[in-house]
């Protein structure tokens, strides 16, 4: 191992030795735990300052794992999106009862996960990876035991989660049946070659069924609503945005011999019925949704829809898109989140539209900002929402699949309806309930930085769209 | 290859038929007088108090999730332990580490246990 290569695998260093370090002081100190967000607020930052240094660089640890690249561009992601989950659960967890030093611990392992997930080159790891980030998962979902909801939503998360991860088990064994090898680089150089076999196809399908339940895809999304809703709203702002975007780096990895070496696209009937049902039965649902937990859950089920889109075209456009819509749906997401966690009280209480009425003359600051990740998860120009459809539709009507660009238009026009409605909840409604908001600086900063990436992103899009087609080989 | 399995299919076929001709004779052409003592719960010739279900203390539980750490760690350092001395002459300290490594971890889990309070019985 040489020099660079040591400071490439220096993020998962860091991370693994904050882990060791936060659980020692979680140990044998009783106050040191209020260090904990800070502890791991630096070391994200650190992390993701370095993955972004080394984006230019790729290599490999032992044909493991994949270093520099879009690896490292996942992992900054994923760093700057853990950095905001920690800012915003400072203030959040205290009075949503969960101030335990575990808590952090635990975000942080699941955050290792992904990195894993994103920089796999062995199916091994990928699946190492889904386990480490899953399992965490789980626990975070009922981080407080004491909460019914969040007990309903980690139970059923475990189990759905284990299901779902027994098909990727047993799409890896049949995978690694007919390949006779676990290394992702050569199962995409012989890929027209597998594809022959049966078994290989059958492997592949299961492995995409386990994955498309980790995105919360259409038939497979039963689990989201509850999940989302019951656990808590910083686990949920975390799960919803930068796990899925780590389900949908190994999909983009999966798919990454259709886009590269022009190998038949077999799956793409797959990913385009998963894109048709999720954006359309989701964005319908949405609209009964009076919480706002369980209408950000459906309208993550339709942002997996939007990108499935791009896995079924599958070509280089749609990828890079794919990858563009993760970075500006992980921070639009994240914000709104951020903002809902705020306005939250001790109950679980006030998440509904009716406690989000008037919030304009309440905390003006605070309401601009819900309108800003409101505006964005729509796909109004200006912001990142916008680019992010855009570029995954040219990437479908480039593959001349303008189908499933008509259909994905159609379900953002509906759910246009269910995000403004928010907005015109807190801009043109008198406030119904009257209660305080408690300033929340941590938070309030976590929103802050999510909606100076969102603005970023929108109208400098080609930064980000450059940053993306240079990872991409 | 698979011709080898034949006789192990016939004798698991044949097993499956004697067993099932057995059982299904002694029900056919067997007497059928059920009385009270018969038809009792087996339970080492005494007579049976309470219902089978009963409610296990949490602990229980605790202490077999512990054993799963053990359990792995032994999984991993016995093929480790008889190796050692060729995978030291070919790897050099290389060897080492990586177990060193994966047992600091280990035992900084149990330790975690361990101060948490998981080991205390009351």
């Amino acid at each position: 191992m040489n020099q660079s290569t040591f400071l490439q695998i220096l993020p998962f260093i860091i991370l693994s030795a904050g882990i060791v370090v936060a659980i020692l002081v979680e140990i044998f100190t009783t106050k040191g735990k209020a260090l904990l967000p800070a502890f791991f607020s630096v070391l994200f930052l650190a992390n993701s300052l370095l993955s972004l240094a080394q984006i230019n660089v790729s290599s490999n640890l032992y044909q493991m794992l994949a270093l520099g690249g879009k690896a490292a561009f996942f992992n900054f992601i994923f760093s700057i999106g853990a950095l905001i989950a920690v800012m915003s659960s400072v203030n959040y967890v205290k009075k949503y009862g969960a101030n335990f030093g575990e808590y952090y611990i635990l975000l942080a392992s699941s955050v290792l996960g992904m990195m894993l997930m994103a920089g796999a080159l062995d199916l091994f790891v990928v699946f190492l990876g889904l386990e480490v980030m899953s399992i965490n998962f789980y626990i975070l979902a009922g981080i407080n035991r004491k909460k019914k909801t969040a007990n309903e939503a980690s139970l059923k998360y475990f189990l759905l989660g284990a299901f779902a991860t027994g098909f990727v088990v047993y799409g890896i064994g049949l995978i690694y049946g007919s390949a006779g090898n676990t290394n992702l680089n050569f199962i995409i150089n012989n890929f027209t070659r597998l594809l022959k076999m049966p078994l290989f196809v059958i492997g592949l399908g299961l492995f995409f069924v386990g994955f498309s339940f980790k995105i919360a895809a259409f038939p497979f999304h039963m689990w989201v609503p509850d999940v989302y809703q019951g656990a808590a709203t910083s686990v949920t702002g975390l799960m919803s945005t930068i796990g899925k975007a780590a389900a949908f780096s190994v999909l983009i990895f999966a798919i990454s011999p259709v886009t590269f070496n022009g190998a038949e696209h077999i799956f793409r009937p797959y990913f385009a019925t998963l894109a048709i049902l999720s954006t359309l039965y989701a964005s319908i649902v949405a609209i009964a949704q009076t919480n706002l937990k369980r209408m950000l859950a459906y309208s993550s089920i339709v942002h997996a829809g939007y990108m499935s889109i791009g896995l079924a075209a599958g070509n280089v456009y749609s990828v890079a898109g794919i990858i563009f819509y993760l970075a500006a749906y992980t921070f639009m997401n994240l914000g709104a989140f951020g903002v809902i966690a705020i306005v939250e009280d001790e109950n679980d209480g006030k998440t509904d539209l009716k406690a989000f009425a008037g919030l304009h003359k309440k905390n003006p600051m605070l309401a601009g900002f819900m309108a800003l990740f409101m505006f964005a998860l729509a796909g109004i120009p200006p912001l990142a929402g916008f680019f992010g459809k855009y570029y995954v539709f040219v990437g479908a009507i480039k593959q001349n699949l303008l189908y499933l660009a008509l259909v994905g238009i159609t379900a953002s026009l509906i759910s246009v309806y269910f995000y403004l409605r928010v907005v015109v909840y807190m801009y043109f409604k008198d406030e119904e309930e009257d209660f305080e908001i408690k300033t929340d600086y941590p938070g309030m900063f976590a929103v802050l930085v999510s909606g100076i990436f969102v603005l970023i992103f929108g109208v400098f899009p080609s930064i980000l769209m450059k940053l993306i087609t240079s990872v991409l080989r | 290859m698979l011709e080898n399995y034949i006789p192990i299919i016939l004798v698991l076929v044949i097993a499956a038929i004697f067993a099932g001709a057995i059982i299904a004779s002694s029900r056919i052409f067997g007497p059928k007088r059920p009385s009270k003592a018969k038809v009792m719960p087996y339970e080492s010739g005494k007579n049976p108090i309470g219902a089978a279900r009963q409610r296990f203390s949490v602990k229980y539980y605790l202490v077999a999730m512990l054993f799963i750490i053990f359990d792995i760690e032994v999984i991993y350092v016995y093929p480790w332990g008889v190796e050692f001395k060729n995978l030291l002459n070919s790897h050099g300290m290389f060897a080492f580490w990586p177990m060193f490594i994966f047992l600091v971890v280990l035992e900084l889990g149990f330790l975690y246990i361990f101060k948490k309070g998981g080991l205390k019985w009351d």
